[in-house]
């Protein structure tokens, strides 16, 4: 009953996207105006039905409901409940019910919180927004029914990659999809605008908390998958350029210039089409990954399904909605007005030159994901690596990360050269010793961007409390710290990057129980194997202890065997430091009762993930601080009254 | 030249989505090739992987005769259970070389004891470095070399007993 009524919600909440769909379609452009009154209603029942459905297939995932095909194929009644429920989002029809979801929960959201937007252009929107998740919802319905049964019904279910049993999975995804498919509404809002042609600043301000709110929970998503693969495929690293990171980066580079032209636009009124393109281009890059993705036409460790039929679904969704926008932006901005102008030297040409930058980093990467299948289509095969990306979007990031520190110090609209470089003139200075300092130190055992790297990353953390410099802290805005904290979030992460590459020591050994081995200033005794039994598992767990000048640790790295699928994983023991993290990864038994041992001292690796929640706490703050002056403003405004 | 620039990102689009939509209907084609086939031998020299063996060079592969040339390490369990192959290979009248990939002497002696040792010559490749040349990204991995020197196939994996009439075929098409 319940897998039916999971399926009566879904298909109720389709038929309500096309009725919010056809009736803010005729109320805006027929004769009926009044129709739009329903459009709200319509969009926050989608919404709540969408919620429905997804509990409901929560629930069957809880109970092991083996009747119920996705259940028997992606869960185990031995399993334990906090990945039963994490399955249910670990699998394609899962997953693609947890994106409506977030869709039609998204489009609720804009129908009530919305406010500050133009009636038509809210229609608009709302009608946008429905026509999107139309497309998903017959994807969903007809061709990856989550809801499908099974008869007969197997005993048990086939388990669950064991690579996604962990804790990561329960809270990585669903923050990455909240950020990605809450790009929807950024792009609903373009293309609401574009069919009003209300492009200018009241619609951007309108705008902007959307994707701010977008924009913070794809940065932790990102920041939480990141250290996900850090700490679960034990490979010791943190970003591996694999197609599906880079589906969620994509998405994360056009959504962070588009956070800074939707600013310029509400501040300014410049940029008007560059930020409208923006809010297709981020909504298109979380479709354009969902499709490399889920299609299978990209092989990556990630691959989910691999259907052609699935594909062709998703790629013809992609042509029209984003061949759609586009088409219409090519038809309507040339309607718009060119928003205010603006000096050379001013806050906007640094925001320019950011998005400008960002725009590039973002055609690098996607160049690099697509390049294995534009040589495919001429008959040769190629695969692009690391190192592509590293050397090509490196020395940017770090260029953007320079215009990054110098552009709050920037008025807007016009400046002067000359006091610019005053208020430059300590970061530079801070730059210039920190260099001298780090190559005095380190100069030839490290590469050049991870030197360049430290430097930066000093340099910028420094620039990035000077917007604070002579100001009264406790009259300064939230949003100015947002704005700082998540900056100096950006060179935190970079100096953990850079340190983490120049500095990290790697040692593999084979050690027989006894041994002692020394590596970095750290002294590891090899005590033991011993066996280990979990809740669906078992292990081979090494017990070592650990010390470096003072108290010793125990540590255990583990070597786990999961019987359903029949699957290894390694699970690596992580000591964390004030100054760096111990990453140690039992390998496998080589002859004569020796170990294979993986031992990397990684001196403030754990910087890059601190970055990336200062980065977001940023975000959060002036997503805070616009709102709370929002909400003063009208307070006051009534008071007033 | 703003109109066309309106127009420009609708025109990569559909560029791209002509790309995606040859790529999903391309038939799925999981079998390596290598670039190297055809090519010949990079040029090496390598010292003497085994007590009781010669080491090798790239020189000693152009021999006339097509022969199998043999990447495998003695820490590396594919390698053994390849072995039995590899004497079958033998038996038929094959000439096999190696190179042992990162390996000790030691190692390497203790490794041919075990599992019995059809190999003519062996070099031993402590850094990867030829491997890497060969463009071979594991062990094992068997190329088939032709009389002149030239790479003739590249198998990926240790050889089952079902592959070694294919490595048969394989010897006589490069004669």
């Amino acid at each position: 009953m319940i897998a039916e009524t999971g399926l009566a919600a879904l298909w109720l909440a389709a038929s309500l996207a096309l009725l919010q769909l056809v009736l803010a379609f005729i109320g805006l452009k027929g004769s009926k105006p009044d129709l739009l009154a329903a459009v709200r209603p319509a969009a926050v029942a989608q919404g709540v039905l969408t919620a429905i459905a997804f509990a409901l297939l929560i629930t069957l995932f809880m109970r092991s409901d083996m009747s119920v095909l996705l259940v028997a194929t992606n869960s185990h009644s031995a399993k334990p409940w906090l990945y039963k429920f994490a399955g249910t989002w670990g699998n394609h029809e899962g997953s693609m019910l947890l994106w409506v979801t977030v869709m039609g929960v998204a489009g609720a959201a804009v129908a009530l919180f919305e406010r500050a937007l133009r009636r038509d252009t809210h229609m608009a929107t709302l009608g946008g927004q429905a026509a999107i998740s139309l497309g998903f919802y017959a994807f969903l319905l007809f061709s990856s029914n989550p809801f499908a049964r099974i008869d007969p019904a197997p005993a048990d279910g086939q388990g669950l990659n064991p690579l996604l049993q962990d804790p990561g999975l329960a809270f990585h995804p669903p923050t990455l999809y909240l950020g990605y498919v809450g790009l929807s509404v950024a792009f609903s809002f373009a293309i609401g605008a574009l069919l009003t042609r209300q492009v200018d600043a009241s619609f951007a301000r309108a705008m902007r908390p959307w994707v701010l709110g977008a924009w913070v929970l794809l940065t932790l998503g990102i920041t939480a998958g990141s250290y996900w693969a850090y700490y679960e495929l034990g490979w010791g690293g943190w970003w591996f350029w694999d197609p599906v990171e880079n589906a969620s980066l994509m998405p994360w580079l056009a959504a962070t210039a588009l956070l800074h032209s939707v600013t310029v636009l509400a501040t300014r009124d410049a940029l008007r089409a560059w930020t409208v393109m923006l809010a297709v281009v981020a909504f298109s890059m979380s479709m354009v990954g969902t499709f490399l993705v889920r299609s299978g036409i990209l092989t990556s460790v990630h691959a989910f399904a691999v259907d052609p039929t699935r594909g062709s679904f998703i790629l013809g969704l992609l042509a029209l909605y984003i061949g759609g926008a586009l088409a219409l932006f090519g038809w309507r901005i040339g309607a718009v007005r060119e928003g205010a102008p603006f000096e050379l030297v001013s806050r906007e040409t640094m925001l320019v030159i950011n998005n400008l930058l960002l725009t590039v980093i973002l055609g690098l990467v996607l160049i690099g994901t697509l390049y294995p299948l534009m040589t495919e289509a001429f008959g040769h095969k190629v695969s692009v690596g690391a190192p592509y990306f590293d050397r090509i979007a490196g020395p940017i990031a770090l260029a953007l990360m320079i215009a990054m520190a110098a552009g709050p110090l920037v008025r807007w609209r016009r400046d002067q050269a000359r006091v610019v470089g005053k208020r430059l003139l300590i970061p530079f200075g801070i730059a210039l010793l920190l260099s001298s300092l780090v190559s005095a130190l380190v100069w030839g055992r490290i590469g050049i961007l991870p030197f360049l790297g430290l430097v930066i990353a000093g340099s910028v953390a420094v620039a990035s409390l000077a917007p604070l410099w002579k100001r009264n802290l406790r009259r300064t805005p939230l949003f100015t710290y947002g704005m700082v904290i998540a900056h100096l979030g950006c060179a935190v992460s970079l100096g953990g990057m850079a340190s983490d590459s120049a500095f990290t020591v790697e040692k593999l050994v084979a050690a027989r129980p006894g041994d002692m081995i020394e590596t970095a200033g750290w002294q590891l005794r090899f005590l033991q194997i011993q066996p280990l039994a979990g809740d669906n598992w078992t292990a081979l767990q090494a017990d070592m202890e650990v010390r470096r000048n003072g108290a010793t640790v125990t540590i255990h790295p583990q070597s786990r065997f999961f019987a359903s699928p029949p699957t290894s994983t390694s699970e690596a023991a992580l000591l964390t430091r004030w100054d760096g993290q111990l990453y140690v990864v039992l390998g496998e038994e080589v002859e004569g009762g020796r170990w294979q041992l993986r031992i990397w001292w990684k001196p403030f690796v754990t910087l890059i993930w601190l970055g990336g929640i200062m980065i977001a706490l940023g975000g959060a703050l002036a997503l805070l601080g616009r709102e709370r002056r929002g909400w003063l403003m009208k307070w006051r405004a009534r008071a007033a009254a | 030249m703003r109109k066309l620039l309106i127009w420009l990102p609708l025109a990569l689009f559909l560029g791209f989505i002509a790309l995606f939509s040859s790529g999903l209907f391309q038939p799925d084609d999981r079998i390596i090739h290598s670039r190297l086939v055809g090519q010949p031998l990079p040029a090496f020299t390598l010292p003497a992987a085994a007590s009781d063996r010669p080491p090798l060079a790239s020189s000693q592969l152009a021999s006339g005769q097509p022969r199998l040339l043999n990447i495998f390490a003695s820490w590396c369990v594919p390698c053994a259970a390849e072995a039995p192959q590899l004497d079958a290979l033998k038996a038929a009248g094959v000439q096999i070389d190696a190179i042992a990939i990162r390996d000790a002497r030691p190692d390497v002696d203790a490794f041919l004891k075990r599992n019995g040792n059809p190999y003519a010559r062996i070099g031993l490749d402590a850094r990867s470095e030829v491997q890497i040349a060969l463009g071979s990204s594991g062990v094992p991995e068997t190329f088939v070399i032709d009389g002149k020197g030239r790479i003739a196939y590249q198998h990926v994996g240790e050889i089952r007993a079902d592959d070694v009439p294919m490595i048969l075929d394989r010897l006589r098409a490069a004669q």
